[in-house]
C-alpha cells in the first residue's frame, strides 16, 4: 500500500514539475504578454495541483493535508486574479508585445 | 541531494544579488530584490530558522518589496534623467570597492568564527521554564532582549514619520496615497472581498502560535496590513486622514504599554522590563495583544504612503 502511494507521489510530482518547466519555457519564449501568462497559468494550476495531489499521502496528519488542499485553493485564486489583473492592465496600455 | 538543493539555492541567491545590483532598469532591480528575499526566506527554512524565514517572506520580501515597487513608480518619468547624468569612473570605482571591501570584511569575520560558533541557546533553554512560552525565539524576543523588541516597535513609528513628512505641506493631516477608483464588479475588488477574510484568520493564527511555535506579531501583522491594504486598493474603503485621533492613539498604543509594562517592572521586578516572578506569561501576552493592532496599523499606513490628499473627499 504504502509503495503503491510512494508511486502515486512520484507520478504526480514529476509530472506536476513537467508542467512548471512547460509554464517556464512558455513564460520565457512566447511572444506576447497573453500567451505568456496563458502559460504561466497551466504551471500555477495544472502543476502546483499536482505537486499537491503528490504531497498528500506524504503527510502525516489530516490537518497538514488540509493546509496543503487550502494553500493549492489559495494560489489558485491569487493567480487567476493576478493574470487577470495583469492582461487587463496590458490591454489598457497597449504593451502586450 | 539536500546539498545538490542546497547548492543551487545559494548560486541563485547570488546570481540574483548580481542581477540586482547590474540592472539598469530600477523596476527590474526590486523584481530581481523581491525574487531574492522569497528565496532568502527559503535558506532559512534550509537553515531550521523558520521564524527568520516568515519574517523575511513578509516584511523582505513582501513589505520592502512593495515599498520598492512604488518608489520605482514613481522615480519612473525622471529615471532616463537620471541615468542620463551618470556619475564618473571615479566615483563608481570608489563605490564597488568600498561594497567589495564590506563584503569581504562580512565573509572573513564569517568565517573566521570558531567551530562550533559561540552561541547562548543552551540558556536560553534553560530558563525558558517560568517564562511559560515554547518557542525560545518568543522567549528572546520579549524575555531576554525585550528591549530590542521595544525599539524595534518604535522604530517602525519613526519610519512612519518619515513618510510622513514627504507630504507636501497643503495635504498634510490628509488622507495617504491617491484615491484607488477600481471597477467596483471588476477582479480586484473581487479578490478584495474574498482574500481578507482568510488573511485575518491566517495573520490572527500566525500570532496566536508566536508563543509555541514559529510566527509572532511582527508576521502576522504584516499579513494583516497586506489585506487592510488590498481593501484600500480595490477601493472598497479609504486610508484614514493621518490627523485622525483615534489613528495617532491607536498607532502609539502598543509601545505605551510595552513601555509601562517596562517601567512597573523597575517597581516589582527590580529592573526595566523585567517581569515580575510567575507573571511573565500573562505580561508577555499583554504586550503582545497590545502591539499587534499597533504594528498592523504602522505597517499599512507605512504601505499607504505620504499624504496626498486634503481631508475633503
Amino acid at each position: 500500500m504504502s509503495a503503491a502511494l510512494d508511486l502515486l507521489s512520484v507520478v504526480a510530482i514529476g509530472a506536476g514539475a513537467l508542467f512548471y518547466l512547460a509554464g517556464t519555457v512558455g513564460l520565457l519564449r512566447f511572444p506576447d504578454a497573453y500567451t505568456r501568462l496563458h502559460a504561466l497559468t497551466k504551471a500555477d494550476n495544472l502543476g502546483m495541483a499536482l505537486v499537491v495531489i503528490g504531497l498528500l499521502p506524504q503527510v502525516g496528519s489530516l490537518l497538514a493535508a488540509l493546509k496543503l488542499v487550502l494553500i493549492w485553493l489559495l494560489v489558485m485564486l491569487s493567480s487567476a486574479a493576478v493574470s487577470q489583473l495583469i492582461a487587463r492592465s496590458a490591454r489598457r496600455r497597449g504593451t502586450a508585445q | 541531494m539536500t546539498t545538490v538543493v542546497t547548492v543551487v539555492l545559494a548560486l541563485l541567491l547570488l546570481a540574483l544579488a548580481a542581477w540586482t545590483v547590474v540592472a539598469r532598469d530600477a523596476f527590474l532591480a526590486v523584481a530581481g530584490f523581491v525574487v531574492y528575499g522569497l528565496l532568502l526566506s527559503l535558506v532559512w527554512v534550509r537553515l531550521a530558522g523558520i521564524d527568520v524565514a516568515l519574517t523575511e517572506a513578509a516584511i523582505g520580501g513582501g513589505l520592502t518589496g512593495l515599498l520598492l515597487v512604488r518608489a520605482s513608480a514613481k522615480l519612473r518619468p525622471t529615471e532616463g534623467a537620471a541615468r542620463a547624468e551618470r556619475p564618473g569612473r571615479p566615483t563608481r570605482l570608489l563605490a564597488a570597492i568600498m561594497s567589495g571591501a564590506v563584503a569581504a570584511a562580512l565573509a572573513l569575520a564569517v568565517l573566521a568564527l570558531p567551530d562550533p560558533a559561540p552561541t547562548l541557546a543552551p540558556e536560553a533553554i534553560a530558563n525558558i521554564g517560568p517564562l511559560g512560552v515554547g518557542n525560545p525565539i518568543t522567549a528572546v524576543l520579549l524575555a531576554y532582549r525585550a528591549m530590542d523588541t521595544l525599539l524595534e516597535a518604535i522604530v517602525l513609528l519613526f519610519v512612519l514619520i518619515g513618510v510622513w513628512s514627504l507630504a507636501p505641506d497643503r495635504a498634510w493631516g490628509g488622507r495617504p496615497g491617491p484615491r484607488y477608483n477600481a471597477d467596483p464588479d471588476g477582479i480586484l475588488a473581487f479578490i478584495a472581498r474574498v482574500l481578507p477574510p482568510i488573511g485575518i484568520i491566517v495573520g490572527v493564527y500566525i500570532f496566536w502560535v508566536g508563543a509555541d511555535a514559529p510566527g509572532g506579531k511582527f508576521q502576522g501583522a504584516t499579513i494583516i496590513a497586506a489585506m487592510w491594504l488590498l481593501v484600500m486598493m480595490a477601493g472598497l474603503a479609504d486610508a484614514p486622514p493621518i490627523s485622525r485621533r483615534l489613528v495617532r492613539v491607536l498607532l502609539v498604543a502598543g509601545p505605551v504599554v510595552f513601555i509601562a509594562i517596562g517601567c512597573a517592572g523597575v517597581a516589582t521586578a527590580g529592573a526595566f522590563l523585567a517581569y515580575p516572578d510567575g507573571w511573565a506569561k500573562p505580561l508577555i501576552l499583554v504586550i503582545e495583544f497590545a502591539l499587534m493592532p499597533s504594528l498592523a496599523l504602522t505597517l499599512g499606513l507605512i504601505m499607504a504612503g505620504a499624504p496626498e490628499r486634503t481631508e475633503a473627499p
